[in-house]
C-alpha cells in the first residue's frame, strides 16, 4: 500500500532546528523552495549553516534568510546577484566559504553517494587549493602522490575535495506524487537533484501533488524513496 | 563600431556547426547576434541547459523556470534539453564544451586568467568560471585592451588571485587577437588601422608576432 508523505508546512518545520546544516538548491532564484523558506521565517529558525549555489536575489528565496540574519555560515559559489549578502559578508555578519560550482556539485554528490572525496583539477593554482590536500599523478609510478603547492610541478594536479552532507534538504518539485517521487521543470532542476541525495531528511515542496502511479517511472528525477515529506508549494508571483 | 560589439563580432567567428558553447554573462552574451545564421551552434548554460536561445523577444511567453547563467529569463530551442547541475558540470569538466567565453580582470603572458576576485574588494564568487576554464576545449577571453586608466589588461605576470593557471587559448580585444601556444603568446590578428608597433608598445609582454598576421575583419 502506498503511504502518503504529504504533510502541512508546520509538520515539515518540526524537522528543522536552530543551527542545522540545510541544503538549499536553486540557481539565483530559479528552483528555490520559497514555501519551505516561509516556514523557516515563520518559525524563527536561526544560526543556519547553509549549503547552496547562491543566495537568490534581495528579498526573495534565500535572500529573505540573509536579510533577517538567519544564516551563520554559507558554503556557495556565487553571491553576486544579491548585494545584501555581499554587504553582510563584508561586515562579518555571515561567514562564507566559496566553492567552485562544479566542485560544489561533486562534493554533495560524494556526500550523497558514499564517496570519501573527489579529485578535481578545478581550482588548482588558485586560492581554492589553500588548506586542501593536493595530489599529483606520477606517471612512472602509476599512482598519485600527495604534494604541496610549493613543490615543482611534475604531473597533472588535482585538489582533494571532501564530501558535503546536511541535516535537512529542501527541494522544489514541479510535480511530486504522494510518495515523494519528483519531476523537476526545465532549469529549476539545477541543484535540487544532487542536493536531494545529501541530507538526512529531505522535504519536498511541489507545485502540483499527484496520485501515486501518475508519474511515468522513466521521467522521475528524484525517487520517492529519498524523499521524506511532501508539502504543497504556494503560488509564487512571477 | 563600439569596441565591445567589435570584439563580440570577431569572437563569434570561432564557432562552427555543432559546437557546444558557453557564453559568460555580460560582454560574451553579445556574440550570439553575430553568429552566421548558417552555422548551427548549441549554447550551453551551466545551470543545466543545452540549446539556450537568449533573452525572450517581445511577446514571447516567459517561463521563470528557464534562466541563463545570470538568472535572467531565456528560452530553449527545438532540440534543446535540460539536466541537473552535476550533469552540467560533468559535461563542462569532462571536456564536452568546445568554447567557453569569459571576461577578465587580467590575463598574463602565460595564459593565466584572473576574473573573479580583487584583493581588498568584496568578491562575488567564482560561480562556474573555474570549472569552465579547466574543462572547456578552448577558453576565449573577451576584453577591452586597456582599463579606464589606460593600463593594459594583458600583463606580464598577474598578481591577482587566479581563476585558472595557463588556461587561456585566445584573447580578443578591440585592437588585436592573441593566441596562447606552447611557444608563447602570438599576435595573430590586428584591428583595422592598428599596427604591430603600437600593440608591442602598449602590451608589456613577450609577444611573438605571427609571420602571417591577419585583419580581424577577414
Amino acid at each position: 500500500m502506498a503511504k502518503s508523505k504529504v504533510v502541512t508546512l508546520e509538520q515539515a518545520m518540526e524537522k528543522c532546528f536552530d543551527g542545522m546544516t540545510v541544503l538549499l538548491p536553486g540557481f539565483v532564484n530559479c528552483g528555490v523552495s520559497e514555501t519551505l523558506i516561509d516556514g523557516l521565517m515563520e518559525k524563527g529558525i536561526k544560526d543556519l549553516n547553509v549549503i547552496s549555489n547562491n543566495t537568490s536575489i534581495k528579498g526573495q528565496g534565500i535572500g529573505r534568510l540573509v536579510h533577517d540574519n538567519r544564516i551563520k555560515h554559507i558554503t556557495c559559489s556565487h553571491i553576486g546577484n544579491n548585494t545584501e549578502t555581499v554587504e553582510k559578508v563584508v561586515a562579518g555578519d555571515i561567514n562564507i566559504t566559496f566553492v567552485p560550482q562544479g566542485s560544489l556539485c561533486e562534493k554533495t554528490r560524494a556526500g550523497g553517494a558514499g564517496i570519501g572525496g573527489i579529485l578535481t583539477p578545478t581550482g588548482v593554482g588558485t586560492p581554492m587549493q589553500e588548506g586542501k590536500q593536493l595530489l599529483e599523478w606520477d606517471d612512472e609510478a602509476g599512482q598519485y602522490k600527495f604534494v604541496t603547492a610549493d613543490d615543482p610541478i611534475k604531473g597533472k594536479r588535482f585538489i582533494l575535495e571532501l564530501p558535503l552532507h546536511g541535516d535537512v534538504c529542501f527541494i522544489h518539485a514541479w510535480k511530486a506524487d504522494k510518495m515523494g517521487n519528483v519531476v523537476y521543470h526545465r532549469t529549476a532542476r539545477n541543484f535540487n537533484e544532487p542536493f536531494a541525495t545529501a541530507a538526512d531528511w529531505v522535504i519536498c515542496e511541489a507545485e502540483e501533488i499527484v496520485e501515486v502511479g501518475e508519474l511515468d517511472p522513466d521521467i522521475i528525477n528524484t525517487p520517492g524513496a529519498l524523499v521524506d515529506m511532501v508539502v504543497q508549494a504556494r503560488k509564487v508571483e512571477g | 563600431m563600439d569596441a565591445k560589439e567589435f570584439i563580440a563580432k570577431r569572437t563569434a567567428k570561432f564557432f562552427k556547426d555543432n559546437d557546444l558553447v558557453n557564453l559568460g554573462i555580460g560582454m560574451p552574451t553579445k556574440c550570439m547576434k553575430y553568429i552566421d545564421p548558417d552555422i548551427d551552434v548549441w549554447f550551453q548554460s551551466e545551470n543545466g541547459v543545452i540549446g539556450m536561445t537568449g533573452e525572450p523577444k517581445e511577446g514571447e511567453v516567459i517561463d521563470l523556470d528557464i534562466v541563463d547563467a545570470g538568472g535572467a529569463p531565456t528560452g530553449i530551442r527545438p532540440g534543446g534539453c535540460c539536466f541537473s547541475s552535476f550533469t552540467s558540470f560533468g559535461y563542462i569538466r569532462g571536456g564536452h564544451v568546445d568554447y567557453t567565453v569569459l571576461g577578465a580582470y587580467e590575463v598574463d603572458q602565460h595564459g593565466n586568467l584572473a576574473n573573479w576576485m580583487i584583493p581588498g574588494k568584496a568578491a562575488a564568487g567564482m560561480g562556474g568560471a573555474m570549472d569552465l576554464v579547466t574543462g572547456a576545449k578552448c577558453t576565449i577571453v573577451m576584453t577591452v585592451h586597456c582599463d579606464k586608466a589606460g593600463n593594459s589588461k594583458i600583463v606580464r605576470e598577474t598578481k591577482l588571485p587566479l581563476t585558472g593557471v595557463g588556461v587561456v587559448d585566445y584573447v580578443i580585444t578591440e585592437k588585436c587577437v592573441f593566441h596562447f601556444t606552447k611557444e608563447g603568446m602570438v599576435l595573430e590578428e590586428l584591428a583595422p588601422g592598428e599596427t604591430v608597433e603600437n600593440i608591442l608598445a602598449i602590451t608589456p609582454c613577450d609577444i611573438i608576432v605571427s609571420e602571417n598576421i591577419k585583419s580581424m575583419e577577414e
